[in-house]
């Protein structure tokens, strides 16, 4: 038994061995670009739109929603890597559910590259945000001796990202073949059905632990202009609420 | 006795003490966090979706202890890094 679908060479291209990880990404990147394309060709402002514009709609419609929510800001800049985030992952655990299917999640290279877009992106947004400086203000919060554990931090959350979704989906596709070998038929297919909910549940994490990640290196300035703003009329309702 | 002899009984043996000690703190901590939670929503049923969501996040942010356990059990059983350095000599 294979642990890592990385040893599992499906071709050869020019002496490159492709192997199972990457052909199932491309595979689900494939699925995803031909579905979008389908369900956006013919977008319709009408009373009825289309099956799957109807389902694209609600499902950007609550991302952004569940953005905002940890955001408290406009989900606009930040959707597109979220959501993309989102969709992948959540595309690659669900897709488990056909046969011969190994998620390209289960491999510690995909879920590393995941986590490493998220940990270029926090600086990048952060910079977006507030400039170079006011970045890296926030290394020095609260006081200037916590900079080695905030630098610490950011790496070791990163592993956490990788080796969370990896041990989760890699966990789903273990158990799943040592049933199947000690107990069929049965229980593997609700083990299987177990590793849906649970896929689907670290896709929504991942996304929202990158999107907090984004939120706290954007936030440090604009939380205290916020919280400053706040804090003078904040007595006023509670004295009413006394009196 | 055979040094792969050694690794193999070493390995196992590591690999259940591992995911044995390792699930204790987590799945103590997620029943914990579970249990406030409901308590939260039974006194706030309004603020359900916020606390549903902080529940999710903390219970993966616990949960990945007990994973970093899975993950270095199922190393030790199928990808053990010292079975290299003697298998050559068993197969040899």
């Amino acid at each position: 038994m294979e642990i890592s679908s990385d040893n599992i060479v499906v071709f050869t291209v020019a002496g490159i061995a492709v192997n199972a990880t990457i052909v199932w990404t491309w595979v689900v990147m494939a699925l995803l670009v031909v579905a979008s394309i389908a369900a956006t060709r013919h977008l319709k402002t009408d009373f009825a739109p289309s099956r799957w514009q109807n389902f694209l709609e609600a499902l950007i419609g609550e991302a952004r929603r569940q953005i905002a929510d940890v955001s408290h800001h406009d989900p606009g800049p930040y959707m597109p890597f979220v959501g993309t985030l989102f969709i992948f992952i959540a595309v690659s655990n669900l897709l488990t559910v056909v046969p011969g299917y190994v998620p390209p999640t289960a491999s510690l290279s995909t879920t590393s590259a995941l986590a490493l877009c998220v940990l270029v992106a926090v600086p990048l947004y952060g910079i977006a945000e507030g400039g170079l400086l006011g970045y890296l203000k926030n290394y020095a919060e609260p006081t200037i001796f916590m900079l080695p554990f905030n630098i610490i931090g950011e790496f070791s959350r990163t592993i956490a990202l990788a080796v969370r979704l990896y041990g989760n989906a890699m966990s789903g596709v273990v158990l799943a073949t040592i049933l199947i070998a000690i107990a069929p038929f049965l229980f593997p297919i609700v083990l299987t059905l177990l590793g849906l909910l649970t896929g689907f549940i670290q896709a929504y994490i991942f996304s929202v632990l990158a999107m907090v990640y984004i939120a706290s290196a954007t936030r440090a300035r604009r939380g205290k202009e916020t919280s400053q703003a706040q804090s003078e009329p904040s007595p006023a309702p509670n004295q009413k609420g006394t009196a | 006795m055979e040094p792969h002899v050694v690794i193999a009984a070493v390995s196992i043996f590591t690999a259940g003490l591992t995911i044995g000690i390792g699930v204790l703190g987590p799945s103590l901590g997620e029943a914990r966090a579970a249990a406030y939670a409901l308590e939260a929503i039974a006194r706030q049923p309004d603020e359900a979706n916020t606390i549903t969501r902080t529940l999710f996040v903390s219970l993966a942010m616990i949960e990945s202890t007990a994973i970093y356990c899975f993950v270095v059990s199922m190393i030790l059983i199928f990808a053990n890094p010292f079975w290299n350095a003697v298998m050559p000599k068993v197969g040899g």
